[in-house]
């Protein structure tokens, strides 16, 4: 349904910590391209390839944002595991996102 | 609405439908452009946007998106539930709500925007074909950007849209109190856009009154000013600032108050359709009056609406059949509707919508409101006295003959002009007042206007009996006014006087009879006396020869006894000598002396 869906599966197989995530953007928007970067480079620094990103351009695919409940873009919300979490905003406070993925700083 | 005419109008304009609130701004709000609704919490922002989706989606199937980012949909949808909107059914195909609350679990990490949402309104919009768009408590999702400039650009980009998307109304609410210094760009928010309409709640003497205002509006003329608004079960009403036009049709009916003296005392009656105000301080049977009056009007088979305040219908119906008003028959059969309202903290507009809603389910003829000044009781006068004056108008436009009271703390009737001010608007005035004279209150009723009649100037004595009000006509004596035992006094007295001016002719008449009859047993006596004499005098002429002969007798014997002369002359001339001693006496007395002893001498 996404038109970019960049998935990278772990290569070590320990499913419980992979990181399951969707994050919501406009991408001709300032803050999205923020939100992109910012959480590329919390992926590569703290999970490696533990974790599946979805991004979605709201802007393509709005029915399919607004059935997920996004209200604001960027938005990123943690599928798994277990809490679910919704961080929004560009994602510059790198400490709140970790907090938010259960990743410890 | 659909159906006002088209005045050429610079700006186009989309109607809400909301009662009032077209009129004071000339035709709705501003088509395709963004309306601002700031106000307190609770102040009726979020009401007013809903309504408006809601009249556009009921009477010009126009569909609408309502985003609500301060409560949930479903608790907007369960806030409305108090209103006939039939909310539930419209969401199915007419209007959607976008839930865009963040939740509290929501983390923030830096700056956000708002053209995610923009992109799933268009995406909707274009679905359903929404011609409205709602944005209920923008602020709550701008302040957590925490940075003025990104509010200001998320309002520009938002205002973008709306051009862009040809939306035809859009509304934009914002919790702004006062000056707005809660909220940063609230002097640009309020530049930005084309119509700014604020509403209040405030508490005046404990209880909610609510306002709107427009604050601004672009390119049209608008009522400026405050108005106040009620929540009716059809949602939100404004009062206008004034009945645009008065529809009222004058009637040259005359209903009775129910008593006759009144009736003649005003003309005949009350106009069909007309307003009586009764003034009085407590106690002066305004009650009384007003209760007769309804009895009258059941009498005659109209429905009737009897509203009092802080007294049960019970307690009142009892109150009125000790002074001979029989309400309890009409209550049973249904002609009588009895409604008692309290008056603790409710505020003067609920009391419109509810007195409203009941002269819609009763459709009443005639009415009393049982003391109209009550509705002053809990909130502001400004407020009951705009209250006051659209009842009495909307009772006039349904044509119902209405008698309202008021109670007035003065004696003097003019002191009602500083209470609720309807006297000016009663067609009618009736006054009640005490006077006290000679120890003792009484009541009076003076009329001391009545439109299109050629009513009494005159004060009455108001009496009241088993038998019902009674109007007595009171004395004027030294420029005083007398009731009560004074006037009883006064009445006796009057009767007395009468009773003694009869007897005093009585007793003339007697005496003169009496004298009269007197008179004549006089001339009885008289006439006797007449007789008498007539009789006596006869007897008195037939002896008199007899005595002259009898005398010249006499002289003849005296004459011999006295052995005197017998000539003729000698006796002659004793006799001529004797008569004329009698004729003439005093010189002759001393001879007649003489002549008198010598007889007796020997």
């Amino acid at each position: 349904m996404a038109r970019k869906k960049k998935s990278r599966a772990a290569p070590d197989i320990t499913a419980s910590t992979v990181v399951v995530m969707v994050l919501y953007v406009t991408e001709s928007g300032p803050n999205s391209a923020r939100a992109i970067a910012n959480l590329e480079a919390i992926c590569e620094e703290h999970l490696k390839d533990k974790f599946r990103l979805e991004i979605i351009d709201v802007l393509e695919y709005p029915r399919r944002a607004l059935a997920d409940g996004i209200v604001v873009t960027p938005s990123l919300a943690k599928l798994s595991p277990s809490p679910a979490a919704t961080v929004v905003g560009n994602l510059s406070d790198k400490l709140e996102v970790l907090r938010a993925l259960g990743i410890r700083g | 609405m659909g159906t006002k005419r088209d005045i050429p109008q610079h700006l186009p304009k989309i109607a809400t439908g909301i009662q009032g609130f077209d009129e004071l701004s000339h035709g709705g709000l501003p088509r395709c452009r963004i309306s601002l609704l700031k106000g307190g919490p609770g102040s009726g922002k979020t009401v007013f946007a809903l309504q408006s989706l809601v009249n556009a989606a009921r009477e010009r199937r126009e569909p609408g998106i309502f985003v609500a980012f301060e409560e949930t949909p479903r608790q907007i949808i369960a806030n409305a539930g108090g209103f006939d909107w039939d909310l539930p059914a419209l969401v199915k195909n007419k209007l959607f709500f976008m839930d865009a609350n963040l939740s509290p679990d929501v983390v923030q990490s830096g700056e956000f925007d708002l053209r995610g949402l923009l992109a799933m309104l268009k995406a909707k919009k274009e679905e359903i074909g929404a011609r409205w768009i709602v944005f209920d408590g923008i602020d709550v999702l701008l302040t957590l950007l925490q940075n003025p400039k990104s509010e200001i650009r998320e309002i520009y980009r938002i205002r973008a849209w709306l051009e862009e998307n040809e939306v035809d109304g859009a509304i934009i609410t914002a919790k702004i109190d006062g000056d707005g210094s809660q909220i940063a760009n609230y002097g640009f928010l309020q530049f930005m856009v084309d119509c700014v309409i604020g509403f209040e709640q405030r508490l005046e003497y404990g209880v909610p009154l609510h306002r709107i205002q427009i604050l601004k509006y672009r390119g049209s003329a608008f009522a400026k000013g405050e108005y106040p608004v009620s929540f009716g079960p059809s949602g939100m009403e404004i009062a206008p600032p004034e009945p645009t036009e008065i529809k009222q049709l004058a009637s040259g009916e005359r209903v009775s108050v129910g008593f006759d003296r009144l009736d003649t005392m005003l003309g005949g009656g009350l106009f069909r359709g007309s307003s009586t105000l009764i003034t009085g301080v407590p106690g002066t049977s305004k009650t009384t009056l007003s209760g007769k009056f309804a009895e009258a009007a059941c009498r005659r088979g109209e429905r009737t609406l009897f509203v009092s305040f802080d007294e049960g219908p019970d307690r009142i119906v009892r109150n009125l059949t000790s002074v001979g008003i029989q309400l309890k028959p009409y209550l049973k059969n249904g002609l009588l509707r009895m409604y008692s309202g309290r008056t603790e903290s409710v505020a003067a507009e609920d009391h419109l919508a509810t007195l409203k809603a009941l002269i819609r389910e009763h459709q009443p003829h005639c009415m009393v409101i049982d003391p109209l000044s009550a509705i002053a009781k809990a909130g502001g006068l400004a407020a009951a006295r705009s209250v006051a004056n659209r009842l009495i108008y909307t009772v006039k436009d349904q044509e119902i003959t209405v008698v309202v009271t008021a109670i007035n703390e003065g004696t003097e009737p003019e002191s009602e002009a500083t209470d609720l001010q309807i006297s000016t608007i009663a067609d009618t005035w009736i006054h009640l007042s005490y006077l006290i004279r000679g120890g003792e209150r009484n009541r009076a009723l003076t009329i001391i206007k009545s439109r299109g009649t050629a009513h009494s100037n005159q004060v009455r004595e108001l009496i009241l009996s088993d038998a019902g009000p009674k109007l007595a006509d009171v004395y004027t004596a030294g420029g005083e006014v007398l009731m009560g035992t004074l006037r009883w006094e006064k009445e006796d007295e009057e009767r007395s006087k009468g009773l003694e001016r009869r007897a005093e002719v009585d007793q003339k008449r007697v005496s003169l009879e009496l004298a009269e009859a007197d008179t004549r047993a006089q001339i009885r006596v008289l006439e006797h006396d007449l007789e008498r004499q007539r009789i006596e005098l006869a007897a008195y002429s037939s002896d008199d020869q007899a005595r002259i002969v009898s005398s010249t007798d006499r002289e003849k014997v005296l004459l011999r006894i006295r052995g005197a002369d017998p000539a003729g002359g000698a006796g002659n001339g004793a006799a001529a000598s004797l008569a004329k001693h009698r004729g003439s006496n005093g010189s002759a007395k001393s001879g007649k002396k003489n002549k008198t002893d010598s007889p007796d001498g020997p």
